[in-house]
């Protein structure tokens, strides 16, 4: 399901509204046997396909050179586990997500604050970023390369410019939709400029920050998986490529499977953020 | 304690002059009703008294600490009831206790763990009201404070007011347009027409106050009049 909410986020393009996940609310609050019956549907597609799989693959009806069986995935995985190699390369891929977000993310948050909250900033940002924005970041993979050469710094680069707009453009919309009325009550109480910012404005933003967090989190895997299949000596993509040369479509799949744990974990992740800054989202109301 | 003085107050919008030579002084301790219909420019005379709104003439002196209570509770969502009643201080055990004092005071003692999503209208605007109180204001801006709650929430918050302002004693100026609601609390009230001052009254009534007192009905009538209605319901 995670796979399915992330690339639909991405596709919708950049800003969305903030949105608590309405069928694990329903899911929650509904009595003990639907929750049972409710989980069993969601549980039954997933567990068709991995029988048909495991069939196919029995009886040879899946080739096992195009599609490998359930079990070689799971021995290659196991190998790649006990090998090290899984881990060392994966420690590099999240090294690279780790700089290139931390600094498109902050860029995209600093800029989208300014641009949210001064005129000014606004007029002198806004235009070029939204232009900027209209480039389709893997496009100018061969541009950086060129400029950069094949060693970290154009796949940081690209990871970073990936991550920046989702970021800039939910937390300047964000920043810029906080209720006048309740940043006039914070002047009113003698808040100004930084102070503003840190005790209304930023909290009452945080909830389409957020939903900027989660998209930035997605297409950074995406911007890391197309950085990484050009010329990298270590990560994911390395073992990729190199294993795309050899023919292991076992170890292929096996990575398939991480990106998606990948992708799946920034999704907890996020939610886990959500649920600690935003506790009173789920709280039933007097109102 | 300085109270307000204000003289020759003017403000325009565009070419339009809303507050036209407006004076009005208040003394410590004071209550003033400012009354009149709707687009009088009573609100922004209580923005320029609260520093969110400049002035284009005239003289202006109101003291340091004010705090202003708004038609709508306007409390951020993303804080703790104690957080929104500490907005803009900083949070110490000393403001800590004074913020669940200030709760206790309008009778959400112990709710300051709570989030505003969890409150009815007229508890979010007690907090409000708490978040005023907290800072022992010399001068209390109330912005039609009531205006937004239903009927009943209404008497039992202005009885709140009226008994937390007896005991604070900041100055005050209450905007509205309700007339009852201006006879029960204030000590004067004021009624703004064309800018300037229409008319003042002085409160007689003993405290704490009821309608229908002798007298309440005259005063009533006469401060409609003032406002240009003339309340007569149904055929003669």
């Amino acid at each position: 399901m995670s796979a399915g909410t992330v690339a639909r986020e991405e596709v919708a393009g950049v800003v969305t509204t903030p949105t608590a996940s309405a069928s694990r609310g329903t899911a929650a609050r509904a009595p003990s046997g639907r929750r049972t019956r409710d989980l069993v549907l969601r549980a039954s597609v997933p567990v068709l396909l991995l029988t048909l799989w495991t069939v196919g693959s029995a009886t040879g009806r899946i080739d096992e050179k195009t599609f490998p069986a359930p079990w070689s995935v799971a021995t290659t995985f196991a190998d790649l586990v006990t090998s090290g190699v899984l881990w060392e390369n994966l420690v590099v891929s999240l090294g690279r997500v780790a700089v290139g977000f931390a600094i498109g993310g902050s860029l995209g948050l600093l800029l989208g604050t300014v641009a949210g909250l001064v005129r000014l900033g606004d007029q002198l940002l806004d235009p070029t970023l939204q232009m900027l924005r209209t480039i389709p970041f893997l496009a100018i993979t061969p541009l950086l390369i060129l400029w950069f050469g094949i060693d970290e710094r154009p796949k940081i680069i690209i990871i970073a410019a990936a991550s920046l707009f989702p970021l800039y453009l939910n937390t300047h919309s964000g920043v810029r939709n906080v209720d006048r009325k309740i940043l006039e009550a914070g002047r009113a109480f003698g808040l100004r400029g930084i102070g503003l910012v840190r005790s209304v404005v930023l909290p009452e933003a945080i909830p389409s920050i957020l939903v900027g967090l989660r998209v930035s989190l997605s297409i950074s895997l995406l911007a890391l998986i197309v950085a990484e299949l050009t010329n990298a000596p270590k990560g994911l993509g390395f073992l990729m490529t190199s294993a795309q040369q050899y023919f292991q479509t076992d170890v292929l799949v096996v990575i398939v499977g991480i990106y998606a744990l990948w992708g799946l974990s920034v999704d907890l992740l996020v939610r886990g953020i959500e649920r600690a800054l935003l506790p009173y989202k789920n709280l039933g109301g007097a109102r | 304690m300085t109270g307000v003085h204000a003289a020759g107050v003017v403000k325009r919008f565009g070419d339009r002059t809303v507050l036209d030579g407006f004076d009005l002084d208040i003394a410590p301790g004071e209550f003033v009703a400012l009354l009149g219909a709707s687009g009088t420019g009573k609100t922004t005379f209580l923005r320029i008294l609260a520093g969110l709104e400049g002035h284009d003439g005239g003289a202006v002196e109101a003291p340091e600490q004010r705090t202003v209570v708004f038609q709508e509770p306007r409390l951020v969502a993303a804080k703790r009831v104690q957080d929104n009643v500490l907005l803009g201080m900083r949070k110490t055990r000393q403001t800590a206790k004074a913020a669940a004092g200030a709760l206790a005071e309008v009778s959400l003692g112990g709710r300051e763990r709570a989030w505003p999503t969890q409150l009815s209208g007229g508890e979010a605007q007690r907090v409000a009201l708490a978040r005023a109180l907290v800072r022992q204001p010399e001068l209390l801006l109330l912005d039609e404070p009531f205006a937004a709650l239903d009927a009943l929430t209404r008497i039992r918050m202005q009885a709140l007011v009226a008994q937390l302002v007896h005991e604070h004693r900041p100055a005050v100026l209450l905007v509205t347009h309700d007339v009852d609601e201006a006879i029960l609390l204030a000590d004067r009230v004021v009624v703004l027409r064309d800018g300037r001052v229409g008319a003042e009254v002085t409160v007689p009534f003993e405290r704490p106050r009821r309608r229908g007192v002798p007298g309440f009905g005259d005063l009533r009538r006469s401060l409609l009049a003032e406002l240009g209605v003339v309340e007569a319901i149904g055929a003669s």
